[in-house]
């Protein structure tokens, strides 16, 4: 039972720092960039964000082995989450307008940037191809969430301070942000020995 | 029929040097950083965007009199997918070890955001040899800019320069003997290259409208 839940901690810690998906994997980066400008929105879409994640990470698990591998037909993996994804945005935001109209006016603009976030797509991929347990999918989820959170929020930090400073004219914007992000991953990098298999 | 021959020639360009996806327009981001530690994987991941932005325009724009406009995101969603889907199967297929690295990848342009706004401006309003222009100039400039990237990344990040023929690579000159920059091929140089790259591109846009100005 211990081992089980080690194993759940583990892909936890792992998920989020040391394969964080912003800095070592490399997705969901028009989002990061697109979002991090300012702390409010940076908090708002990381909470929208890791719920929607572990939603349809839950679903997609459901229907690849349930539904996919009893019919064999699991080339069609994309197809098919892309669909859930699409599907899930789509009643989420309608539910979340008729029961918190509130929530919706702070949150409904994230939720649909979500589906064209390939982190999204990239969590049910990667877990069906890790072949994780229905739990340990749930755990990577929320774990994937954690370190997207994590990133935007050093970075919508950083940014806000950045604003007064005094950047060359070619690199003002996105390049800077570029070597700025490129400059977290470098010290992203460090996490790599945190678990040893 | 000349018109029309630049008309197509000019929707062609448009993609590659005035909306160039990542380096104008910084969309589909995630892969010019992911897949450009080697010039091989740039350019394969290059061509399968260039392949299936064409393809999906192709399809859309075949298609656009027959799609209900109230149900036509999940359209273009399901089509983008049938292509990535023929397009994965064929790189595993053919160029196995490509494949391997930049697998996940591939399965994520479905996931781009450039890709579903050419097929949403451009192929559900335009017949369908204009459309295979637009694809083919977008699909060009994203190869354009993921070849730029990769190959400074490995120039600079092994200090050697291999290049794909066919399916093997060939080991073309060395740029640096004892000690290369490690960091450009480690992820973090990923981003360090692409901000620099485009910081570059703003420098040479500017000094090319200042000097505009001045032959006034």
């Amino acid at each position: 039972m211990s081992s089980e839940f080690a194993k759940l901690l583990e892909i936890i810690i792992s998920a989020s720092l040391i394969n964080n998906f912003v800095f070592t994997r490399f997705l969901g980066l028009c989002i990061f960039f697109g979002v991090s400008k300012k702390m409010e929105t940076a908090v708002g879409m990381s909470i929208t964000f890791t719920a929607v994640m572990m939603i349809s990470a839950a679903i997609s698990w459901v229907i690849f082995n349930m539904v996919l591998v009893p019919l064999e037909i699991t080339f069609l993996e994309i197809i098919v989450f892309i669909g859930i994804i699409a599907g899930l945005v789509q009643v989420s935001d309608t539910i979340m307008r008729k029961v918190s109209p509130g929530l919706y006016y702070k949150l409904g603009i994230y939720l649909a940037l979500i589906s064209t976030n390939c982190i999204i797509l990239a969590v049910p991929l990667i877990s069906v191809g890790e072949k994780y347990s229905f739990v340990q999918t749930l755990a990577f989820g929320f774990g994937s969430g954690l370190g997207f959170a994590l990133a935007l929020i050093i970075m919508a930090s950083i940014r806000e301070k950045l604003e007064l400073a005094d950047v060359p004219a070619p690199f003002k914007g996105l390049p800077m942000a570029f070597i700025i992000t490129g400059l977290i991953a470098l010290a992203f990098t460090g996490f790599s020995g945190l678990i040893t298999l | 029929m000349s018109s029309n021959n630049t008309n197509l020639k000019e929707l062609f360009l448009n993609g590659i040097v005035k909306e160039n996806t990542i380096f104008k327009l910084a969309l589909s981001l995630c892969p010019s950083i992911a897949v450009t530690n080697s010039l091989k994987n740039g350019i394969f991941m290059g061509l399968a965007v260039l392949f299936v932005q064409t393809m999906v325009n192709l399809t859309i724009s075949l298609m656009r009199k027959v799609i209900q406009p109230k149900v036509r995101l999940p359209i273009f969603m399901l089509v983008i997918s049938g292509w990535v889907t023929v397009t994965q199967l064929l790189m595993a297929a053919f160029v196995p070890d490509v494949y391997a690295k930049v697998g996940l990848y591939i399965a994520l342009i479905v996931a781009f955001a450039s890709i579903l706004a050419r097929a949403e401006m451009f192929a559900s309003k335009n017949s369908i040899l204009p459309s295979m222009a637009d694809g083919l100039g977008m699909g060009v400039g994203f190869l354009f800019a993921l070849t730029v990237i990769s190959f400074f990344r490995e120039l600079v990040g092994k200090g050697s320069l291999t290049v794909p023929t066919g399916l093997a690579t060939q080991h073309v000159f060395t740029f640096i003997n004892t000690k290369p920059l490690l960091i450009m091929i480690l992820p973090a140089g990923g981003f360090l290259a692409v901000g620099i790259l485009m910081a570059l591109f703003n420098w040479i846009d500017a000094y090319m409208k200042k000097s505009a100005h001045a032959s006034h």
